[in-house]
């Protein structure tokens, strides 16, 4: 099976989800002859022509609000946004608009939309290159939202969300594009669908939930607190935030009482909040110690970019393995 | 200010040389006006009397509504509306039975199953996009739908409105960009009131028309009496022809007025005189037809009364049916969020 990147396997995606239907076609800025700032959309232009990956003005609004009509009459938009922190621009036609039609129509219009975002920090890109956004949008119903943290899930999530009749979400954790690599075979069609969370090492001492570029560290933490502190920790890859899987989370925080929810947003009002209230809720009798949220700091707005303060702000293995530790101490 | 292309001027004079309408589409026209304006005069009716909970008027703007729907190919063509387009939707085969249904927010209310407010216009036989609340997101969307219409090569043309007001939004500007950059078979129509709310339209724009906005998207503007229905259809229908034969977007701007207060929730006496409404009423649009269709021997005195009493018998039913019709379940606020 051939190894590739977490960002082949979304280029691979595309590829195959075009030529499969006509009626999807890519927008946003740097799409075309440059195939995307990050090189997602690298020979899509040459093969499928200027009517199918089309550069679009900057102006994030309109890159989905085009989308949203577009879908609204049967196409197949996927409507990158450069970077997730300038999506907010576009806030009112997601939330406002893409994301309550099917709902507010009372079923007649859906908006069968995706919308790329390369999100997250460590890569020196300050404050506005390295937001995590997905909590504002986990709020607001009527969105799916994935976030892979592998090649496989890469491609076989998009291509799930191109084929999904609802707007649909994808966060790409860019630090991960070319450092995540992993087999994905290329002699069958690989799909993996919306909704389900993905145990990815199992354990008995805690539960670590993570998604994206933090559960790529949470597995290298996991791999050193068992090899240096003999601790099994269960890990749950969330992968799609929106509709949670809530089944398999609980059923790992039964079987192991404790849980540690690592994400790279600031923590206050984080999406792993929702995961520690959820637990509290409805499976509080398993608990055996404190439901625990490893984060991004509170008191610092938005990742600096000077080397030493960036990595203040982001979390790595090391600083996960630490949580780890406490956390099985108790 | 500009007053735009006309057909029936105030003065009485006209201009129809060569207007494509045949005289029982004059009389459908003339009466697609008259029945908006009995049913928004009888939604009014009902709020004051505390029947209904909200209304928001398409009084006063019928001629440019009834003009533009007249002018597309109706069940071909794509309507994004906002929620002044009562007139338009019933030319777009919007009935009155609907339109109450939403009013009293019952059962089976076909736009949104009463869960949006009133006048929120959606259909998708018709053609009908999902209309929302926050003002001018139509714009790029209906830029969407005509992206999506020239990459399949179909002839359909998409027609959005607004209120000049909303064309201060981001969306606007962003969805007309792109309707320049692509030539999208787009027509963009704003009904000018010059009001938004309370908010004048020299606070709202530095420049006197909307329409001197088209320049910077590359597409062409045009400025029409929204008052002349005549003239609005004249001028909506160049527009998506050029639209249809590839000539690109067209910005239409109507002038018209809105005599009633901007919804059931407004009072219009603290920001405009008593003297400005009743100039404006003077010009009302529906008289104005009127005195053409009987200049050109198509309607009298009986033919109204007869008319009246059609409008009158269609709304009464319709204002009963929507009485008679059961309240939404509570449980239908559960209506799915997602599509499977
Ligand atoms: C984004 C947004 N801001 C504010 C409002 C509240 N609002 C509803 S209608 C309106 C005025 C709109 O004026 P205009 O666009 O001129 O249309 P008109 O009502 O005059 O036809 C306002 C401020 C809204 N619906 N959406
Ligand atoms: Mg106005």
């Amino acid at each position: 099976m051939p190894e590739i990147t977490l960002i082949e396997g979304l280029l691979q995606a595309m590829d195959e989800e075009m030529a499969r239907d006509d009626s999807v076609f890519i927008t946003g800025e740097d799409v075309g002859p440059r195939g995307g700032v990050f090189r997602a959309t690298m020979g899509l232009y040459e093969k499928y022509g200027a009517d199918r990956v089309i550069d679009a003005p900057l102006a994030e609004l309109s890159i989905i609000a085009v989308g949203i009509g577009a879908a609204l009459v049967g196409m197949r938009p996927i409507c990158e946004i450069q970077f997730a922190d300038y999506i907010f621009p576009a806030f009112n036609q997601i939330v406002n608009e893409a994301a309550l039609t099917y709902y507010r129509s009372n079923g007649d219009w859906h908006v069968p939309l995706v919308i790329r975002a390369p999100y997250g920090g460590g890569i020196g890109g300050g404050p506005y290159h390295s937001q995590s956004v997905e909590a504002f949008f986990a709020h607001a119903p009527g969105l799916k939202i994935v976030i892979p943290s592998t090649p496989y899930d890469a491609k076989g999530l998009l291509k799930s969300a191109v084929r999904d009749p609802n707007p649909v979400m994808i966060f790409e954790p860019k630090k991960g594009y070319r450092l995540i690599r992993g087999e994905v075979p290329d002699d069958e069609e690989v799909l993996v669908p919306i909704g389900p969370a993905n145990v990815t090492r199992q354990g008995s001492d805690l539960t670590v939930y993570a998604y994206g570029m933090m559960h790529y560290y949470t597995l290298q933490a996991a791999a050193m607190v068992a090899e240096q502190d003999g601790i099994e920790c269960e890990v749950v890859d969330l992968r799609t935030l929106v509709p949670l899987d809530k089944d398999t989370v609980i059923d790992s925080f039964k079987k192991t009482g404790k849980a540690l929810i690592v994400y790279e947003d600031n923590r206050f009002l984080g999406y792993g909040a929702e995961i520690a209230a959820i637990l509290s809720d409805e499976a509080f009798e398993y608990m055996d110690g404190p439901i625990r949220r490893l984060a991004g700091p509170d008191n610092v707005p938005g990742m600096p970019y000077a080397h030493p303060m960036q990595e203040y702000f982001m979390l790595n293995p090391d600083k996960i393995a630490a949580a780890i530790r406490e956390l099985a101490g108790y | 200010m500009a007053t735009g292309v006309q057909i029936v001027h105030q003065t009485g004079d006209l201009d129809d040389a060569g207007l494509d309408l045949d005289n029982k589409t004059l009389l459908e026209m003339y009466w697609q006006m008259v029945r908006a304006r009995r049913t928004d005069e009888r939604a009014w009716m009902l709020h004051r009397q505390g029947k209904i909970a909200f209304h928001v008027s398409c009084i006063g703007q019928e001629a440019i509504q009834v003009g533009a729907a007249y002018a597309m190919r109706r069940g071909h063509d794509y309507a994004h509306l906002y929620y002044r387009d009562l007139a338009f939707a019933f030319g777009l085969d919007y009935t009155p039975a609907e339109f109450f249904l939403g009013v009293f927010s019952k059962a089976g209310e076909p736009s949104s199953g009463a869960r949006q407010m009133p006048a929120h216009y959606s259909s998708y036989q018709r053609g009908m996009l999902p209309a929302s609340s926050p003002v001018g997101t139509q714009v790029p969307q209906a830029a969407g739908v005509a992206l999506a219409c020239k990459l399949r090569g179909e002839d359909r043309v998409t027609v959005v409105t607004l209120g000049e007001g909303a064309t201060s939004e981001g969306d606007f500007y962003e969805g007309l960009n792109w309707a320049g950059i692509h030539k999208l078979p787009l027509v963009c129509l704003v009904e000018n009131n010059i009001y938004a709310i309370s908010v004048p339209m020299s606070l709202q724009m530095p420049v006197p028309n909307v329409a001197d906005r088209a320049p910077m998207f590359g597409i062409k503007g045009v400025i029409v009496d929204g008052n002349d229905v005549l003239a609005s259809y004249r001028v909506m229908s160049e527009a998506i022809e050029r639209a249809r034969s590839g000539g690109g977007t067209t910005l239409v701007e109507a002038k018209t007025y809105r005599p009633t207060p901007h919804s059931s929730d407004d009072d219009d006496r603290t920001y405009r005189t008593r003297e400005e409404v009743e100039l404006w009423k003077q010009r009302d649009p529906i008289l104005r037809f009127e005195a053409y269709l009987r200049a050109r021997g198509l309607l009298d005195d009986a033919a109204i009364t007869e008319l009246e009493a059609r409008v009158r018998q269609e709304v009464d039913d319709a204002q009963a049916a929507a009485i008679a019709a059961p309240d939404p379940a509570p449980e239908d606020a559960l209506f799915p969020i997602f599509k499977e």
